[in-house]
């Protein structure tokens, strides 16, 4: 098993790892952040995240979204320490940096300080506060840079599917409302106005804003051209039954969450939280067959999907166990100032975390695909049948490895 | 397959019906061409077959449609998806998914098709249509010509007895384009598919065509029949069509081999005549690749009025032919005036650079050793390219080849990363917008980006304010352009090419010597292609520089004096007109690949010649 481990194999349609795995490995990462704000083992954390996306994410547009968090994380960090600059800190500290001038406050904002004295613990606070925040929007940058949206939403059961489609319809609008706001920004150039700047952005928001609303309409009609909402003929009894499983099934999970969570109930509270999931679930299961799609080649949850995971929720449990054994180590005081110290165990923990950059399925490099392709692309036209309708040679031949087009197309009619 | 029995289409609050009296009958098999000017309502034809109209789009649909014996009155769209497959002109539209192969298996997926089927037949289509290599690549990085044969697979996978195309080649390089028809080729002649298409550019299709459908006027019936007997009366017709009219040729030729098999007599009858009438090509005929169709006026003494204009009318070639040249002279008359006034004193830094050989007309724009990088993709490599005034330059090359970004960069939207561009004396990337406003104007490929107001009259007014020119400036260039244009249109209700026009005039206020236009032939019917024709023409006549980036070889053949053909970011052609054209079988129109060898471009001036010769 080692062996098949080790040589970890391309990453095909079929090989390709389950987009949940990467998003339980991040979310455990993420988990093991929020709970130490030692910025030595956050650092390792954010070190171990960047190591494989850097060694597994493809050439897609979504895994360039990485640098935006990584540039989102840098700026809550910033954010944070703004304020703990202006507003002051709780932490008491004898190191003053600076002492700014207090606004005064009326009385009933008492509490509320603005300016004041700036001191060094108050600002390490901040910092490994920001830090772990930071991290934890790392994570999931990891995790999104990693896994594919849109693979992702297609795990959904199929009573979800509608939703599912309309986020990945929004997740595909993004990308293309940027080009659109970079085109019009360029547009303006050549009428001669400026194309930087605010008002430049605005100005070219109610285009954008038409352009967009246009390209659903086109999206909306292609895709109701192409079979979509069509429904299965469900008898009236099974409808009525799913809408009173879902239903009830909903009313049982809120009256559950809330007998747990209140202080009298906590006796019915968890029965009637899992009798209220299962009959939302069962509801959502029957809601499914009323839809008649079927899914394409599904991803599948294999070996290298466990130990991914698996990574991460040992991490997540790792540490979890350390913040009971040495809960000093993982929260460095930041009075008195001192030097943080690296925990050794809770560290080594963290670093298998970086199993995935040796067994995850390696992704395919785009940039020389698609070269390859575009060259072939050009290079092809000998494969075109010549404009003589009667001597499509080429394209018979080719068309040999279909089977004969009429018979399956009556035997697999979806009516 | 397809009926149409006494359809009329009436859109929401419309006084007239969009298309009336279509009665038709499309039988399995069948390429079916249809065909007519712009808004006639091909698209609502096109739209009523999937069932679109009136479902989607809203009105009234009185008569009866059916396909493969399902009435679209009773069937909506996604009941129709299994027997009808849908393409629309832009196929970035029509894409749900973000991966070639999800988007193939997507219509499968509707329709509920079991897992191994699904599998099976995203094989075959991958196979079909030559997909199997960019199986997993994400959509929007692909060319335009495989986002369309990946649009033409999603809706295959599905195996419609019917496929509906709109315009499905008009944004394509000719290249890309033979690649999509040959799919459409093979699914009528291997699967006996029925095919149903809209398509502009006719050169590239007519001749795969078994029946026509003409919509000849908006509100008219159409005229249904077999191609050569449509085309005999069509409005709209390819070039290899017009000669063959002239010609008087019995049958008439739809492709260039039928046309070349009647074309021996014409041959020998133009042998010995050089090409001429037409304009464009004729001063380069021996001259290589300066330009001579410049002004000779404006380089001895810009600001003489009368030398100008007598070099205008001393050079044989500039006119567009004898009455279009005289007319569009008269147009622009006034303005080429304020052109030369404006070169000589308003933009003195233009004054120096002059063609050091002393040829030709001053430079308007040069690039020397012009690298630029997008990404990781070099966009383009070590490019030279100069451009004179009063000269037209057509660039070429597949999708993709960086003509976009040659002419963005002359707009300094890029900064190249060698080289250096300098477009009238400045390099532009370093140049405020306001101030290159008068050296340079591009109207790119969209030309509604250019446009933001609601009304005409508001965009002429603020188009004005943005070139600091006097009051009315921009609006003049509007009612010379497109006459009959109402002040409180909304630029969103114009039809392709009036839109273009009023980007052009928008663009040309601000009396940019170097005039860039971006594949502006898109989506305009021959008429309008036309009309854009002589204009450009005019323009070049008065001395402005023109480089339009396109497709359409035809455009290049009748406006261009020079081609220059880019691939993968590098020039590797550039030449006059009708040497680089003749010689390659991608670019040459069909005119010239009709009367080869002789060096004749296009219909006009064959016509030209025999009137002459007559």
């Amino acid at each position: 098993m080692s062996a098949r481990v080790a040589g970890a194999p391309r990453a095909t349609r079929s090989t390709a790892l389950h987009a949940g795995a990467w998003w339980l490995w991040a979310l455990g990462l993420a988990t093991a952040a929020s709970r130490t704000t030692n910025p030595l083992l956050l650092g390792l954390l954010i070190g171990v995240a960047g190591y494989v996306v850097a060694a597994r994410r493809t050439d897609a547009p979504w895994a360039r979204s990485y640098g935006a968090f990584l540039k989102l994380g840098l700026l809550v960090i910033g954010i944070r320490l703004v304020f703990a600059f202006l507003l002051g800190s709780p932490i008491p500290g004898t190191h003053t940096l600076v002492t700014l001038p207090e606004v005064p406050l009326p009385e009933w904002a008492r509490g509320v300080r603005i300016g004041g004295r700036v001191t060094a613990e108050g600002m390490l606070f901040a910092f490994y506060d920001g830090l772990k925040l930071g991290t934890l929007l790392i994570c999931v940058g990891a995790a999104n840079a990693l896994a594919s949206p849109a693979r992702l939403l297609k795990s959904l059961p199929g009573a979800l599917y509608e939703a599912g489609v309309a986020v990945v319809v929004a997740m595909s609008f993004a990308p293309h409302l940027v080009a659109d706001v970079q085109r019009l920004r360029a547009a303006r150039r050549l009428r001669g106005r400026p194309d930087r700047g605010v008002k430049a952005l605005l100005q070219v928001g109610l285009p954008v804003l038409e352009g967009a609303l246009e390209r659903s309409v086109s999206l909306a009609a292609a895709m109701d051209a192409r079979g979509y909402g069509r429904t299965a003929q469900v008898p009236p009894a099974v409808r009525h039954i799913t809408t009173a499983l879902t239903l009830g099934g909903l009313l049982g999970v809120c009256a559950g969450t809330y007998g747990l969570l209140a202080d009298t109930g906590a006796a019915y509270g968890l029965p009637v939280l899992l009798a209220g999931l299962v009959a939302a679930l069962g509801g959502l299961w029957l809601g499914g067959r009323r839809s008649v799609r079927s899914r394409y080649r599904p991803d599948r949850w294999g070996l290298r999907a466990w130990l991914v995971s698996g990574s991460g929720i040992a991490v997540a449990a790792l540490m979890i166990w350390a913040n009971s054994y040495d809960p000093a180590a993982l929260h460095p005081p930041a009075v008195p100032l001192t030097a943080p110290v690296l925990p050794l165990w809770p560290a080594a923990g963290v670093l298998v975390g970086l199993l995935p950059a040796f067994v995850a399925p390696l992704p395919m490099r785009a940039a020389g695909a698609e070269a390859g392709s575009g060259a072939g692309a050009a290079a092809e036209p000998g494969a075109v049948p010549g404009p003589v309708p009667g001597e499509p040679g080429a394209g018979r031949a080719r068309v040999r490895k279909s089977p004969a087009p009429g018979a399956p197309h009556t035997k697999e009619s979806p009516q | 397959m397809i009926r149409f029995d006494q359809v009329s289409v009436t859109y929401g609050d419309a006084a007239e019906p969009a298309v009336q009296g279509v009665d038709l009958t499309v039988p399995e098999g069948e390429l079916c061409l249809l065909v007519g000017p712009s808004g006639v309502g091909k698209s609502t034809v096109l739209n009523a077959v999937c069932g679109l109209v009136p479902h989607f789009t809203g009105g009234t649909l009185r008569g009866r449609v059916t396909v493969a014996g399902r009435d679209t009155r009773t069937h909506k769209p996604r009941e129709l998806a299994d027997v009808v497959g849908t393409v629309g002109q832009d196929p970035l539209a029509h894409f749900v998914t973000d991966t070639v192969e999800d988007e193939l298996a997507y219509g499968m997926e509707s329709l509920g098709l079991a897992p191994d089927v699904m599998r099976r037949r995203v094989e075959e289509t991958l196979d079909l249509l030559g997909l199997a290599d960019l199986r997993d690549r994400a959509i929007t990085t692909l060319s335009g010509g495989q986002q369309q044969r990946v649009a033409i697979g999603s809706v295959l996978t599905t195996h419609p007895k019917v496929l509906v195309l709109d315009e499905p080649t008009s944004a394509l390089d000719p290249a890309a384009a033979e690649e999509v028809l040959a799919v459409l080729q093979r699914l009528v002649h291997d699967l006996g598919t029925t095919v149903l298409l809209a398509e502009h550019r006719l050169e590239r299709v007519v001749q795969y065509a078994d029946q026509v459908i003409l919509l000849p006027a908006p509100g008219a019936p159409p005229v249904v029949g077999a191609p050569a007997d449509i085309m005999a009366v069509s409005p709209v017709h390819p070039p290899v069509v017009a000669l063959g009219r002239l010609a008087h040729w019995s049958p008439l030729p739809l492709s260039v081999r039928d046309a070349r098999r009647k074309a021996s007599s014409l041959r020998e009858r133009l042998a010995g005549v050089e090409p001429g009438g037409n304009g464009a090509t004729v001063p380069h005929a021996g001259s290589g690749a300066s330009s001579s169709g410049a002004d000779p006026g404006a380089d001895a003494d810009p600001g003489a009025d009368a030398d100008a204009d007598a070099g205008a009318d001393a050079d044989p070639g500039a006119g567009a032919g004898p009455e279009d040249g005289g007319s569009a002279r008269k147009r622009f008359g006034w303005w080429r005036r304020r052109e030369d006034r404006h070169r000589a004193g308003a933009t003195p830094g233009s004054e120096p650079v002059r063609a050091p050989e002393g040829s030709g007309g001053p430079l308007a724009a040069e690039t020397v050793g012009l690298s630029v990088r997008r990404g990781r993709i070099d966009a383009l490599h070590r490019v030279g390219l100069t451009v004179r005034a009063g000269e037209t330059i057509a660039l070429m090359g597949r999708n993709g080849a960086g003509k976009s970004t040659l002419l963005s960069t002359l707009v300094g939207m890029h900064e190249p990363t060698a080289g250096s561009v300098r477009v009238g004396g400045a390099a532009p990337h370093r140049t405020g917008p306001r101030t290159l406003l008068r050296h340079v104007g591009l109207v790119p490929q969209e030309p509604r980006d250019l446009l933001y107001a609601d009304t005409v009259a508001a965009e002429c007014a603020a188009a004005d304010h943005d070139a600091d020119a006097a009051p009315g400036t921009c609006r003049g260039l509007v009612t010379r352009l497109l006459p009959d244009v109402q002040d409180s249109t909304h630029p969103r209700d114009l039809s392709e090419g009036q839109r273009l026009a009023l980007a052009l005039a928008v663009v040309l206020t601000a009396r940019p010597p170097l005039l860039l236009l971006d594949e502006p032939t898109r989506g305009l019917d021959y008429a309008a292609k036309g009309r854009l024709v002589q204009l450009l023409r005019g323009l070049a006549a008065e001395g402005h520089a023109i480089v339009l980036a396109t497709h359409d070889v035809e455009l290049a053949a009748e406006l261009a004096h020079r081609v220059v053909i880019l691939a993968d970011g590098e020039v590797v052609a550039d030449g006059p007109t009708a040497e680089v054209v003749v010689s390659s079988p991608a670019f040459a129109p069909q005119v010239s690949k009709v009367l080869a060898p002789l060096p004749w471009l296009t219909v006009p001036q064959v016509a030209h010649a025999l009137e002459a010769t007559a």
